[in-house]
């Protein structure tokens, strides 16, 4: 296997990353809708809460991605 | 004979590797997603060895800059007690992050409230402009999809959040890295990891940011060059790009609002270290 190949490999593979940002991001917006559906009037004032953990955990699955970007064209 | 065929057949093969070697530069005949991302020097400009050369994320920065000055100084021109509609406007930012600043950080951090609400600003700002494409007058740049920036303003918010804690503690600052009501043996792990934990700071702060800016617009980049090359299929990426061209302006905001409210978490574990 040429070096090329290898490095195309590894980007797709660091994209792996990805599928745990997708199980936080589901897991945040889940348990913040089956919270918001008990105590609707609480909801309001978490949802700046909710989209802060959304940010945080979208962030490490493009930390794999970034990792991916790197393999493609840094090295 | 066999000589000819066998040059022939070489010059074939290379000529197919060269082929093959420009589609992969050019991605396959689609326009490269990373072109966008290229600094490109305006005016050339050497200072004492260093690159300060005027490029189009300066351009983009000193526009972003000039914008929301713009913005504020005309939005407050009247300064009447009852705002009309562009005062309000101008009035929800204030508070906005006002109310990120007191509810996370406390009255006392309100006298950093300037620079948070700059941060903020500045940030939200340069990401819209990256949005915005008027073919032929303005090209798009987001100043905020390099780690130079992102990193530059993540290490100053690290920098000045170390600097407050310790003029305001002391020695006392290094508390924040002993967890409260931990047995002594689990501190031996535990105090490695905080310390950590408080050096990654700056890294994923600003990698959070810039990482969000690169892969949302390389991912329009591509989808947007499908509608392109599918010709009458095109649609159905088109269908694709409009809602995501949404959530980009929703990501553009959010980003900003989580750098202005991890800052603020940052100066309130400087100010009131109860670890």
């Amino acid at each position: 296997m040429d070096a090329h190949a290898a490095k195309l490999i590894g980007a797709g593979i660091a994209c792996i990353a990805l599928a745990g940002a997708g199980v936080g991001i589901g897991n945040i917006f889940g348990n913040y809708l089956s919270g918001a559906l008990r105590n609707p009037s609480a909801a309001q004032g978490q949802f700046g809460n909710a989209l802060l953990g959304f940010a945080l955990a979208e962030a490490t699955g493009l930390f794999g991605l970034v990792m991916a970007f790197i393999i493609l064209f840094a090295f | 004979m066999a000589t000819t065929t066998e040059t022939a057949v070489g010059t074939a093969t290379e000529a197919a590797k060269a082929a093959a070697g420009a589609a992969e530069q050019s991605g396959g005949g689609l326009p490269n997603p990373m072109h966008q991302f290229e600094i490109v020097r305006y005016w050339h400009l050497n200072l004492f060895g260093f690159d300060a050369s005027f490029t189009n994320s300066a351009l983009a920065m000193v526009l972003a800059v000039a914008l929301i000055t713009a913005f504020i100084l005309y939005a407050m021109r009247h300064k009447s007690l009852v705002p009309n509609r562009i005062q309000s406007v101008a009035e929800m930012a204030y508070e906005f992050v006002e109310n990120i600043v007191r509810q996370t950080a406390g009255e006392e951090a309100m006298a950093y409230f300037p620079f948070v609400f700059t941060l903020f600003m500045f940030i939200l700002v340069s990401n819209l402009l990256g949005l915005i494409n008027i073919p032929g007058v303005f090209a798009p740049f987001t100043s905020t999809s390099h780690i130079v920036i992102t990193f530059a303003m993540a290490a100053f918010v690290f920098l000045g959040v170390t600097v407050i804690g310790i003029a305001k503690h002391g020695v006392g600052f290094l508390k924040l890295f002993v967890p409260s009501g931990v047995p002594a043996v689990m501190l031996v792990l535990l105090v490695p990891i905080e310390v950590i934990s408080y050096f990654t700071r700056p890294v994923s702060l600003s990698v959070r940011l810039f990482a969000n800016m690169m892969a949302g617009h390389t991912m329009l980049k591509v989808f947007g060059a499908f509608v392109g090359a599918l010709g009458l299929a095109g649609i159905a990426p088109l269908l694709f790009m409009v809602p995501f061209t949404g959530l980009e302006f929703l990501v553009a905001f959010l980003q900003a609002y989580v750098f202005a409210i991890l800052t603020c978490i940052y100066l309130n574990d400087a100010l009131h270290i109860h670890h």
